[in-house]
């Protein structure tokens, strides 16, 4: 197993983000996570990263428990992750934007072949004519990418994807899913927090659904997509959910 | 980067200063020495401050701790132990750069404007100690017994030593600047400096990024602080620790522009021929600190990068010469 | 005993004009994220307007000059925001710190060339109060008296006000504030005109008690920073206690070690407690 989460749960205050979360994940699988607004799938996401510890519950990685463990030791073990919220480094070039994940992320390279890296994952990702922009210039749909770049650039083991398809037309989508395909095959496992259903479930090998906090269903996209518990819980409205999860919104 | 490109980035920055250097030796006039030592000592502060400032972003608004504690130390060991000034050059940068790796991990968790504010607390905390500080000569601080400069050759030759050794540090400060800049560690401040809890994520270890940059930043005034006060003979805690002097590196670091090698030279230089203009003016005289300061303005109300951020706006290319 | 009695009554008293200073500072900082450098040279201006009051040709009684200084210190705030913090609003603090400093150094500037560096005092004498065997100047009761007043003012202006609540709007969440229609431009400004107010009223006060230069705000700056980190930064009602805790403390501390402790033991605590607590000894974690 790849990554191992075993009853995590997670507390704001009064509110209980996270209830009771387990599930393993394979290595070279595409899990999707998906869920509602405010249902905790970034905070779980929090959660495996580092960004802060569970309440309760522990998270293994690469068969080691790194439950509490800081986030840049988590880069360094092979986790990479983009954000919802994109986070670009605005005043440095796409190129050392790049540069920075393979450099400190799990081969730690040096600078000299951190650039070479760099520069094949943005070529990869088809963003190479950006390289020597300033990320803070660039359009929501190149910050994406260059998210992503960065995050690839470090060579993880792991990949959380947060939202990657938020915002961006149907063309991008198509090219997007085939991206996530492709590092898929490249032997990166992924976890990919999705709400264009469509596409997250046509990418998908497996799906977790949360809901308030609690992991209501798993399974294939297929089972996913008739769970009637899924689509009440989803969106109150079973025709409504039926319509969106085989047309994609 | 190309070849040629890194080169002048750091080439540009060491003729600077070696040719302004060369200045006073050329003509051998002690006061255009000691013009040259104020302008090329604050090339120094001021890239030191740039190696922790402008690379992480952090804004060390008591930077001045560091070089009145150089200066306090090196010359307590040239004053009451009778050492060298390499001696007192040595401790004085060890001393700056141990007090800043033991505070740097404590107050390097504030961010923001609260550790901004701490690290003014210090500056006053410290200058307020040695002014209790008996071994340091209390409020009245120390003076150089005039032999210690015979072991040089007399006054004169040891203002002259003073000013050499001045230009090797500072152009050891370029160096490291250029060297942190171009660098792996760099490329990791830079990160912080854009987005610390992305740098994070990215694998940056950010304390520990931020504490070196700091104890980095930090040498180097200790070392030009025991040069100083043995260049001038007497150190007090007021004028060791004035926090003005703090806020006048920020200055020159943003004038020139921040993040850059190149930038605080060009700041320092400005800043201080700007304020030789002013004082020297006599419609200005009285004023000049007004003046300054509405120039001040104007720089951080419409030109916030600086000359080099202005200059890389205009043509883009410079970027990758001006490091 | 007696002794040490008298000398915390006394520190209490200067605690509240303090307080004030310091409420000054973390209403600026808490509504606009600025640490308003300028502070010091405010609470000069503040002195300086009493000074000018009471010994031109009007001869005002300096506490109806405090009147005058008050409203001053309101509009030139008001004022110093549009020139030289609306821009930065929202910018660096290496942005905002400069520019605050740029103003510090235009209005020394200007004072030094004006009234140059020479000290000053209000010779004005309400007379003392004897209680057993403490005594205590009247000016000294009556600052903090006045100090009092004005906390309660600035407090039921946040509490019961529209513009105090949308002051309080703005420092809790500005995005969020402006959604409801909060004009925040003019609360902001309104803030930092406030907080000049208060820097120029305790500047006001000290002054009939202390002799003071162009220089002597800077002093009470570094004492407001202190406060407002004790009451937790950006809370008005906080740098209150601050104030009183720190003017205990310059009262007790001299009665066993020597008064020039009195700023380690200051600043090293400031220190602590912006790496311990950073809401404040009395603010709660939010």
């Amino acid at each position: 197993m790849i990554l191992k989460v075993e009853g995590v749960n997670k507390r704001f205050g009064g509110l209980q983000a996270l209830s009771n979360i387990t599930f393993d994940l394979p290595e070279g699988e595409i899990l999707g996570l998906i869920g509602p607004n405010g249902a905790g799938k970034t905070t779980l996401f929090n959660v495996i990263n580092g960004v802060y510890p569970p309440n309760e519950g522990r998270v293994v990685f690469l068969g080691k428990d790194t439950t509490g463990a800081k986030t840049y030791d988590m880069a360094r073990m092979g986790l990479a992750r983009t954000h919802q919220i994109v986070k670009p480094l605005n005043d440095l070039p796409v190129l050392e934007n790049a540069m920075v994940g393979a450099c400190y992320g799990r081969e730690n390279h040096s600078i000299r072949d951190a650039k070479k890296i760099a520069m094949d994952t943005l070529e990869f990702l088809g963003i190479i004519d950006l390289a020597g922009k300033l990320a803070g210039t660039l359009n929501v749909a190149q910050k994406k990418r260059l998210e992503m770049a960065r995050a690839l650039a470090s060579h993880p083991i792991l990949l959380l994807l947060d939202e990657v398809l938020a915002g961006l037309n149907h063309k991008e989508i198509a090219d997007m899913v085939e991206t996530v395909r492709k590092i898929r095959d490249r032997g990166i496992t992924i976890i990919m927090i999705e709400h264009v259903m469509h596409a997250v479930m046509n990418v998908s090998d497996r799906m977790i659904v949360l809901d308030f906090g609690q992991q209501i269903a798993e399974g294939t996209p297929t089972e996913i997509q008739n769970n009637e518990r899924v689509i009440e819980a989803y969106l109150g409205d079973p025709k409504l959910a039926e319509r969106l999860m085989r047309t994609g919104t | 980067m190309k070849y040629k490109d890194i080169n002048l980035g750091l080439v540009l920055p060491i003729l600077i200063i070696v040719l302004l250097g060369a200045w006073p030796i050329i003509s051998q006039k002690d006061i255009n020495r000691e013009t040259i030592f104020t302008i090329i000592l604050f090339m120094g502060l001021a890239s030191s401050l740039n190696i922790f400032l402008g690379y992480t972003g952090y804004v060390s608004f008591g930077h001045v701790v560091y070089f009145g504690l150089g200066g306090y130390v090196g010359f307590y060991f040239m004053s009451a132990q009778g050492q060298s000034i390499w001696i007192a050059m040595l401790t004085g940068g060890l001393a700056s750069g141990l007090l800043a790796f033991l505070l740097g991990k404590a107050i390097l968790r504030l961010r923001g404007g609260y550790f901004a504010l701490a690290t003014i607390g210090v500056n006053e905390a410290v200058r307020a100690f040695i002014n209790n500080f008996d071994l340091f000569g209390g409020p009245i601080g120390m003076t150089l017994n005039f032999k210690v400069y015979k072991a040089y050759g007399g006054a004169a030759k040891s203002l002259w030593m003073a000013y050499y050794l001045l230009i090797a540090t500072v152009l050891l400060v370029i160096v490291v600047s250029y060297l942190v800049r171009t660098s792996k560690f760099g490329l990791g401040l830079l990160a912080i400096r854009e987005d610390e809890d992305a740098a994070e994520v990215m694998g940056v270890r950010a304390p520990d990024a931020k504490t070196w940059a700091y104890v980095l930043s930090a040498i180097f005034p200790g070392i030009l602080g025991a040069l100083f006060f043995f260049k001038n003979g007497a150190i007090e805690p007021v004028p060791a620790f004035r926090l003005s002097m703090s806020i006048e590196m920020i200055v020159m670091v943003m004038l020139g522009g921040q993040g850059t090698v190149l930038g605080p030279l060009l700041g320092a230089a400005g800043y201080q021929w700007m304020r030789g203009f002013l004082l020297t003016n006599s419609f200005f005289k009285n004023i000049q600190l007004a003046v300054a300061g509405g120039l001040l303005l104007v720089i951080v109300l419409f030109v916030p990068g600086g000359v080099i951020g202005w200059l890389r706006k205009q043509i883009p290319g410079l970027r990758r010469v001006l490091q | 005993m007696g002794f040490l009695l008298a000398s915390v009554t006394d520190g209490l008293l200067i605690g509240f004009v303090y307080g004030v200073a310091a409420m000054g500072l973390t209403l600026i900082w808490g509504v606009m994220d600025v640490i308003n450098l300028s502070h010091g040279p405010i609470i000069t201006l503040g002195m300086f307007g009493v000074y000018l009051l009471f010994t031109g040709p009007l001869g005002l009684n300096p506490y109806l000059a405090l009147l005058f200084v008050a409203l001053g210190g309101l509009l030139f705030g008001i004022l110093v925001y549009f020139i030289a913090v609306h821009r930065v609003i929202g910018a660096s603090h290496l942005s905002t710190l400069l520019a605050t400093y740029a103003v510090n150094m235009i209005i020394i500037g200007i004072g030094t060339a004006i009234f140059t560096a020479s000290p000053r005092n209000v010779e004005f004498n309400m007379g003392r109060l004897t209680f057993g065997n403490v005594t205590l100047l009247g000016t000294r009761v009556i600052a903090a008296v006045a100090s009092v007043l004005v906390s309660a003012g600035l407090y039921l202006f946040l509490y019961k006000t529209r513009p105090g609540r949308y002051i309080r709007a703005v420092a809790n969440n500005k995005d969020a504030a402006e959604l409801m229609g909060v004009p925040s431009m003019q609360i902001l400004a309104l803030s930092f005109g406030l907080g000049t107010m208060l820097a120029a009223i305790s500047g006001a006060l000290i002054a009939t008690f202390f002799p003071f230069t162009i220089l002597a705000g800077g002093a009470y700056e570094l004492k407001s920073f202190v406060i407002s980190v004790l009451g937790g930064l950006g809370n008005p009602i906080g740098a209150l206690y601050g104030g009183l805790i720190l003017g205990v403390l310059e009262g007790i501390i001299p009665t066993f070690m020597e008064t020039t402790w009195v700023p380690v033991v200051e600043f090293v605590l400031f220190v602590l407690i912006l790496l311990v607590r950073p809401q404040g000894l009395l603010g709660v974690k939010k």
